[in-house]
């Protein structure tokens, strides 16, 4: 049973609809008994990287998380703020992130005249072969929308890599540990072809 | 660079509706046939605005949006009546990315710091409604365009970024609903005015309007309404997203 991490910052019912829509049971939960038990977990994330780190701790499943994705090993994804919490840390915040993939999120500096947040549709480019990008169309678009972005510290960890003023990570692994800087869940059928790929891990 | 290009929907009364210049709301149809139709022609994004639940003092029709968010796999943002970050909370948990926020910010504008601190600046977009008047000033208007706020739209849209605002929904009252074209003198001073995305709504009746306003502005997306709603202009009501047209307006 895939669990969708519900710690109040992310966009959890649009990806149940997604999984449902591609045939994929799900849970929302933030019970540390049910994530126990989860077969795969999916860290959605929209908002600030300090008050999800803190309400992952204050829930009470900051440890359980740690559990089924180190020890365990189970398949995990992080959407958007939920990919930058598996990194170190963030410019944005103060609280260290997981640390699940050695990687840094940084701040687009807006230079140029460059808008931040990213916000739109845009293109990537596969630089590594995955279970989570195989069957990707050429022209796959996703919808970004962030302020922050991730740079990996080993290519190796470097899937799907976008441009926008700098170039950055879009998506990235390590072992079971997933990442993805845009919304699949907001991507039509690019999204669901890597949803479908993950449910399919 | 790719534009986004939204269809802007407005609700009434659980219906789908289209005003002209802010006025004379004409039914248009049920807002979740329109949204499927527009989520199998796999638009860009959706924004709906509730353009009565401030003056009616009332909250967002949640079940409804919940309803539209069930069907939509592309990002949903919603405006009318968004007062609190309970009220936030609620449409996050409907299943919408961004909140639209306007006339409450007028006697509390701080409510944008405190969204963009709990929810993060790209889930806060501010509306600023633009009346011109006779003499060809620019006004800032709150409550469905009824109300002068006193406010100079360029002072006004850096104060909200100031803020902390993620993105500017800049509509022109005058435009709107006239398939005329975008004001694109009063777009192109906004963009330049401020450091975020800037979607110009208002007044888009053609393609070539469209391309008209990422050519002349730094517009970061166009928001369209009577274009998509019916047929052409003074014609019945056809839900209608043309692709192919549009994609070529944007990257040309």
């Amino acid at each position: 049973m895939i669990a969708i991490v519900d710690y109040g910052v992310g966009n959890v019912r649009a990806v149940a609809n997604m999984l449902k829509k591609i045939g994929a049971e799900s849970i929302i939960t933030n019970d540390v008994e049910k994530l126990s038990i989860a077969s795969k977990l999916i860290l959605p994330g929209v908002g600030a990287f300090d008050t999800a780190m803190q309400e992952l701790k204050r829930l009470g499943i900051y440890n359980v998380l740690n559990d089924k994705v180190l020890v365990e090993k189970v398949p995990v994804l992080g959407i958007c703020l939920g990919m930058q919490l598996l990194t170190n840390g963030s410019e944005e915040g103060r609280e260290k992130g997981f640390g699940w993939i050695p990687a840094y999120t940084y701040k687009f500096s807006g230079e140029g005249g460059l808008k931040v947040p990213h916000m739109k549709w845009n293109y990537v480019e596969q630089v590594q072969h995955s279970p989570l990008i195989t069957n990707l169309q050429n022209d796959s678009k996703f919808y970004f929308v962030h302020s922050y972005f991730v740079k990996v510290e080993e290519e190796t960890h470097s899937l799907l890599q976008t441009e926008y003023g700098n170039r950055f990570d879009a998506a990235i692994q390590k072992e079971n540990i997933y990442g993805v800087q845009f919304h699949p869940e907001k991507s039509h059928k690019y999204g669901m072809q890597l949803l479908s790929n993950f449910v399919n891990i | 660079m790719n534009v986004r290009i939204i269809p802007c929907l407005q609700l009434l009364d659980n219906g789908l509706v289209k005003t002209t210049r802010f006025t004379s709301p004409k039914y248009i149809g049920d807002p979740l046939n329109t949204v499927r139709i527009f989520n199998e022609l796999e638009v860009d994004e959706l924004c709906f605005l509730d353009i009565r639940a401030t003056l009616q003092g009332r909250e967002p029709d949640y079940y409804l949006l919940q309803q539209i968010a069930d069907e939509c796999f592309m990002p949903l943002s919603y405006g009318g009546g968004i007062n609190s970050l309970r009220a936030a909370e609620k449409l996050f948990r409907c299943g919408f990315e961004k909140i639209i926020v306007n006339s409450a910010l007028f006697k509390t504008p701080q409510l944008i710091q405190e969204l963009a601190t709990h929810y993060g600046s790209q889930a806060v977009v501010v509306a600023i409604d633009v009346k011109k008047n006779l003499f060809g000033n620019y006004m800032v208007m709150s409550h469905s365009g009824t109300l002068k706020t006193g406010n100079d739209p360029f002072v006004w849209a850096q104060q909200v970024a100031d803020l902390g605002a993620g993105e500017i929904l800049f509509t022109s009252i005058n435009n709107e609903g006239t398939w005329n074209g975008f004001d694109i003198p009063l777009i192109k001073k906004v963009c330049d005015a401020v450091p975020i995305p800037v979607i110009a709504h208002g007044g888009g009746g053609t393609v070539a309007h469209i391309n008209e306003a990422i050519r002349a502005t730094n517009v970061n997306a166009v928001a369209l309404g009577s274009m998509l709603l019916y047929q052409k202009k003074d014609m019945g009501v056809l839900i209608n997203f043309p692709k192919d047209r549009i994609n070529a307006a944007c990257h040309s």
